[in-house]
């Protein structure tokens, strides 16, 4: 549906895309993840046909973003990062308006206003000036905008920000159902919105893509290690230097918690149930053993760190716990 | 509806909930009326000093009225229209629907027809309405109302070019009050090459400088004389500002 071919964007001398690439198959969500100024919303407004490309080709639903922009924008829900609302109006003055601007005109306008309105739970406030709403609503207006013409493209910029947690999570939902009849980009650095509700994530820091993968995917490519983290009821002096001699274990940190170690162990082994057994056999008092996989975020923070010129290996996955060298 | 009809309702809607045009129509409308009476006054003073010395009076409404106060309304269009038009581009900006509005699957040329005809629809209600002066005063008068049509002709050609001149300052900035003086020094500017043209005298510079001010174009109209070129003036500067503002608006978003 959307194909991004080699695109770069130059302000002046300032480079804020570069030689970005990757493409959104039909009904797939893709998160568009990164940093602030990373130039997530300089691809998006280039998708829109917003701005054109220095560089590189966009194509959008099979048309070129450069050449024929009405069929792309036909095509294309968008919501900016500031939803794009008339104060003046009332919620449904507003929409009508937006319905009217992209062709839709009686019984069908009604109608998408009328699912709109219900599925953005506007109903209360479709009768108010928008300048008279709080941020959240303001958002959700910004949103029936982009659905309302049922676009096969959805491209939401930061579509969560400013709602309260239950609507989140509504949001989340709606753009799930999206997901399989609607192509849809949204960019976040909200990472758990990323894991959430998308198939792929695109991770973009300076300007540049730094990974593209599932979420699960990415996080599993990025492990350097597997680690474990074990709970012991009455740990003995030597459990630290017993755990170490386990095969597969390269490293033994203790924790601030109290019996509570964190183990380091060869990449693709599983060394769990080895440790159960140590300290079953000892006697140690088994209390918590589990797998640490690292999330989305440590991977987010990883690459985009390294982009700043930092060494990988001094980036610590932020689950690890506080621990040193037993 | 078409979307350059959308906009135009759009448009109309926010000028009525905001206080800007009955505040502008207020005053455009006091000054008017002020003027025309006191024009009318003049007449009727004058009218009684001929019929002291002449024992009988014929006096001419059309010059001493209308010319006088069609002449005047160029100054008070001249201040108030740029008010009108400030807000067209400049708060779609500062607001950010400027990127909405241009991501919408509409032209450039259809938003910037859309604006321009939604302040144009304001500025003949208010140019309507003082046709109430002329009403009146044919009640208890009578008047040559042919120069009366085409000062209105030239009054409504004067007030799209206007107009055009405002929608094009207030494309190029996202502040409102500076897209006021933009539109407003724009004009002064024009209005001033009449005077220039007239001291640089009958030379070909001079003519041509005379050409582009709009009141000598205006003063025909206003004095009942329709020549094409005085039309072709209006129309060819509203295209060219429309044009313009066109083209403003599409590098914004090279930028």
């Amino acid at each position: 549906m959307i194909e991004v071919q080699q695109i770069t964007k130059r302000y002046g001398h300032h480079t804020a895309i570069d030689r970005v690439s990757f493409s959104v198959a039909k009904g797939e969500v893709l998160a568009f993840l990164g940093p602030n100024g990373a130039g997530k919303t300089t691809t998006m407004r280039i998708l829109t046909c917003f701005m054109p490309a220095t560089e590189g080709k966009a194509l959008v639903a099979g048309f070129d973003c450069a050449d024929q922009p009405l069929e792309v924008k036909r095509r294309i829900g968008y919501l900016p990062e500031t939803p794009p609302v008339y104060l003046e109006l009332t919620v449904t003055e507003y929409l009508q308006f937006v319905g009217r601007l992209r062709g839709l005109s009686g019984k069908i306008l009604t109608m998408s206003m009328q699912r709109e309105i219900e599925r953005l739970g506007l109903g209360t406030v479709q009768h108010r000036l928008i300048g008279n709403l709080s941020r959240g609503y303001r958002q959700r207006v910004g949103l029936a905008q982009a659905l309302l013409h049922d676009p096969q493209i959805l491209i939401l910029d930061e579509p969560t920000v400013g709602l309260d947690p239950k609507q989140i999570i509504e949001i989340r939902e709606l753009i799930k159902n999206l997901a399989g009849s609607h192509s849809v980009i949204l960019s976040t650095h909200i990472l758990p919105e990323a894991t959430a509700v998308c198939q792929r994530v695109v991770i973009i820091s300076s300007g540049r893509i730094v990974a593209e993968d599932t979420p699960e995917q990415l996080s599993a490519r990025l492990r350097q290690s597997e680690k474990i983290s074990l709970t012991l009821k009455s740990p003995a002096p030597d459990t630290g230097q017993l755990l170490k001699s386990v095969q597969g274990v390269q490293n033994v940190f203790t924790s601030d918690a109290p019996g509570t170690f964190l183990l380091e162990c060869e990449l693709g082994r599983d060394a769990r149930e080895e440790v159960a057994r140590l300290a079953v056999t000892k006697g140690w008092g088994l209390v918590e053993l589990k797998a640490i996989s690292m999330t989305l975020e440590d991977v987010f923070l990883r690459l985009t760190r390294t982009e700043e010129g930092r060494p990988q290996d001094t980036v610590v996955a932020t689950t690890e716990p506080a621990g040193r060298p037993a | 509806m078409t979307p350059v009809q959308a906009i135009i309702a759009k448009e109309l809607r926010s000028y009525f909930v905001s206080p800007v045009v009955y505040v502008v129509g207020s005053v455009f409308l006091l000054i008017v009326g002020l003027l025309a009476y006191l024009y009318v006054v003049f007449a009727g003073a004058q009218a009684i000093q001929l019929m002291q010395l002449q024992g009988s009076a014929q006096i001419n409404l059309n010059d001493l009225v209308f010319r006088n106060l069609f002449s005047s309304i160029r100054f008070i269009l001249l201040i108030i229209l740029p008010i009108l038009t400030m807000r067209l581009f400049a708060e779609e900006r500062k607001l950010r629907t400027f990127e909405f509005l241009l991501t919408s699957p509409i032209g450039i040329n259809e938003i910037v027809a859309g604006k321009f005809m939604s302040v144009f629809l304001v500025f003949l209600g208010l140019v309507g309405l003082t046709g109430l002066l002329p009403l009146v005063l044919a009640l208890f008068s009578s008047f040559d109302w042919y120069p009366v049509l085409t000062g209105y002709l030239g009054l409504i050609l004067l007030g799209a070019l206007f107009l055009s001149v405002g929608v094009l300052a207030s494309a190029l900035t996202e502040n409102q009050i500076v897209a006021a003086f933009v539109s407003f020094g724009l004009l002064l500017v024009l209005w001033l090459f009449s005077g220039v043209g007239s001291l640089l005298g009958d030379t070909a510079i001079g003519q041509t400088i005379s050409y582009l001010s709009f009141m000598e174009h205006y003063d025909h109209l206003v004095r009942g004389l329709v020549d094409t070129k005085d039309l072709v003036y209006f129309v060819s500067g509203l295209a060219l500002m429309l044009f313009l503002s066109h083209r403003v608006v599409d590098s914004t978003r090279w930028k």
